[in-house]
């Protein structure tokens, strides 16, 4: 049975299945995403405290919820390869690294246009933006210590070990950060209240979460590709794969 | 006939320390940093008393976690470039409890010095006599935890060029609840509350990173070696 | 030491190094009593091949066992029965040579200063036991080095350019010290550039680039 999953884990049939998947996955993203930014930009009602700002959460939490998966997922990824020895876990947390950096910095982004109108100001020391904030410095390290290694395979194991000590911490982190904030609660009212949502509101929030899930998915399966086609640019399967 | 755990912790505990106190100008150097980062403050905002007071505890803590980070480096640097490294990893004895004596040796050397030095730091930033004992107890378990993140990250970026900035750049994320728990505790032991609560906490986190931490950096130095 | 207490297989390893195939399914066998000689052109991995075989370096295919079972499994056993020498002396400069000894020998076993002492006076730097080591010289440095995979008394030497820094008498000596070991029935892996002139058989492994 093992046999069978070494074989399946094999970077061919990885690539194989990735590329198969990778259109399918964005084509379906692009229609959640799209359903989901129709609906709840122009046909959701406003909310009744925040108005017409709160419509950025149809951005903005999916972004959120995202970084902290990619993380989790990278981690995953980076232990299958660092207690298993299967290089394609650490294919796979090279692929999701500069993703979930990026959906962090969207949601980052998006978070601070969001306390423009709320707080009257970019930037508040919220505790959710402040996770999200150490978050991205997690990611920052865990990319910067695979490129600073000269042998991949080195570099790899280590970003790999980092990103298993970062996700035991992140719940610390995300603790410690929201108990911080409630210490100081006069300094700022700052906190995204969640409006609780009647359906109108919330299927385009859900058609969002499930469009991202699916791009995230669509885009990790191209970048995966990829790193294969890098990694194992010897294997004279990748030479006919690029001849072709 | 097998030398036993004690015997190893005696054995690495007694060779860091010998080495550590063969170079005494480098155990001063953490210290002055201290000193000169917490002096910067004052001289960038205002001499006025009362703002110190209220800084106080967040200047102490930033100034003691860079200060620690600063010597982590060193941890098994050395080691990598003379060779030793590879006879510790290949001493037949657990890897995990050489770094645990490795990382405590290091502790006593920097972290512990800074605590006690911090009472003259805190004097500069008029933190009152009473609210002594409550800080130095903070930093003590503070700078501890720092050093067990400190030694996964030593561990992961020997032999690395500019490793050190990429070892503050790893840990330091790691280290933020520290500061939090830590300064916290300071500022109410300074406002004459009970710190007990973040105490509690930042001796829980204490208590979880030794358990866990010299694993990891046991885990990374074989990385390292390969 | 005897003959049945040393195996060293070594089988079909392979090892990359970023894009370099450079070990390409290197095998061999050492029993007690035997010495096997690696040689071959700078960069072929003959010091891959020895730390493969110390278990610091995991192959990417391939075993290395001792005594009929894989390193992986029997870690702290297999440490304890070799000796490692590498290229640098591995030495701390600013402790002495004896500090340095009384710190590698007892991690693996319990040694008194006196049998110490008198391995370095046996690798003629008696002299240096109280100078701390950067105040030495390469050769001295190599022959302390040397003084320590004697104190440890492993059945296994792996030694990587052992004879580096060593004048005409010390490379004597360090013959001598390997005739020695291996009538004794330990086993050794030198890896060297040029024959090694010893009294008893040698075996050799070219790694060819």
């Amino acid at each position: 049975m093992w046999t069978w999953f070494y074989r399946l884990a094999s970077p061919p049939s990885v690539y194989r299945v990735a590329g198969v998947f990778a259109p399918w996955l964005l084509l379906s993203a692009a229609v959640f995403i799209v359903y989901g930014i129709i609906d709840g930009l122009a046909f959701a009602p406003p909310d009744y405290q925040q108005g017409d700002a709160f419509r950025i959460i149809y951005v903005h939490a999916p972004a959120g919820w995202l970084s902290m998966f990619a993380y989790t997922l990278m981690a995953i990824a980076g232990a299958v390869g660092l207690i298993w020895r299967i290089k394609m876990g650490h294919a796979v947390a090279a692929a999701v690294a500069p993703v979930g950096a990026s959906f962090t910095v969207l949601g980052l982004v998006t978070g601070s246009l969001w306390g423009r109108p709320m707080w009257g100001t970019y930037w508040a020391w919220d505790p959710r933006l402040t996770s999200e904030l150490i978050l991205l410095f997690l990611y920052v390290g865990v990319i910067s210590l695979r490129a600073a290694f000269e042998d991949p395979n080195r570099g790899d194991r280590a970003a790999a070990l980092l990103a298993i000590v970062g996700v035991v911490n992140v719940p610390i982190i995300h603790y410690s950060v929201q108990w911080w904030n409630s210490l100081h609660q006069g300094a700022t009212v700052a906190k995204f209240a969640k409006p609780s949502m009647p359906g109108s509101m919330l299927w385009p929030l859900l058609a969002m979460f499930m469009g991202y899930m699916l791009f995230f998915f669509g885009v990790l399966c191209m970048r995966v590709c990829a790193e294969i086609l890098n990694r194992e640019r010897q294997a004279s399967w990748v030479r006919e794969v690029v001849r072709a | 006939m097998s030398v036993g755990a004690v015997s190893v912790l005696r054995l690495v505990l007694r060779r860091e320390l010998t080495l550590s106190f063969r170079r005494p100008g480098q155990l001063l150097q953490p210290l002055v940093f201290f000193l000169i980062v917490t002096t910067l403050f004052p001289l960038g905002l205002s001499p006025q008393l009362s703002l110190l007071r209220d800084m106080a505890p967040g200047v102490l803590w930033a100034a003691a976690l860079l200060a620690s980070l600063l010597s982590m480096d060193g941890l098994f640097k050395g080691d990598s470039e003379d060779g030793t490294l590879e006879q510790l990893v290949l001493s037949g004895q657990s890897l995990t409890l050489i770094v645990i004596a490795k990382t405590l040796a290091h502790w006593l050397v920097s972290g512990a010095a800074l605590v006690v030095v911090s009472p003259i730091v805190a004097t500069t930033l008029a933190v009152p006599v009473e609210a002594f004992p409550i800080m130095m107890l903070s930093l003590g378990l503070g700078t501890l935890t720092l050093s067990w993140l400190g030694a996964i990250g030593a561990g992961l970026t020997v032999g690395l060029r500019r490793g050190s900035v990429l070892l503050s750049l790893i840990v330091l994320p790691l280290a933020m609840p520290l500061l939090i728990f830590g300064a916290n505790a300071t500022d109410r032991a300074i406002g004459g509350e009970s710190a007990a609560g973040a105490l509690y906490f930042l001796a829980a986190l204490c208590v979880f990173t030794t358990t866990l931490a010299p694993i990891a950096a046991s885990v990374a130095l074989r990385i390292t070696l390969e | 030491m005897s003959t049945a207490r040393c195996r060293l297989d070594v089988d079909q390893v392979h090892v990359w190094r970023g894009d370099r195939h450079v070990l390409r399914g290197t095998s061999f066998r050492l029993d007690g009593g035997e010495v096997l000689h690696v040689w071959g052109p700078n960069g072929t991995g003959k010091t891959t091949l020895l730390r493969v075989a110390c278990g610091l370096l995991r192959p990417e295919q391939g075993t290395v066992s001792w005594l009929g079972r894989p390193i992986t499994t029997i870690p702290a056993d297999y440490q304890s029965a070799l000796a490692y020498a590498s290229h640098e002396a591995a030495l701390k400069g600013d402790l002495t040579a004896l500090e340095n000894l009384r710190f590698t020998v007892g991690m693996k076993r319990t040694v008194s200063l006196a049998e110490l002492k008198e391995t370095l006076e046996k690798a003629g730097v008696g002299a240096c036991a109280d100078l701390p080591t950067r105040v030495l010289s390469a050769g001295q440095r190599r022959r302390v080095a040397m003084a320590r995979v004697l104190a440890v008394r492993a059945p296994l030497w792996l030694l990587d350019e052992p004879y580096t820094n060593l004048d005409a008498h010390g490379a004597e000596f360090m013959s001598a010290m390997l005739a020695e070991h291996v009538e004794r029935g330990g086993a050794a892996v030198v890896v060297a550039h040029h024959d090694l002139a010893l009294g008893c058989a040698v075996r050799r492994l070219e790694l060819a680039a």
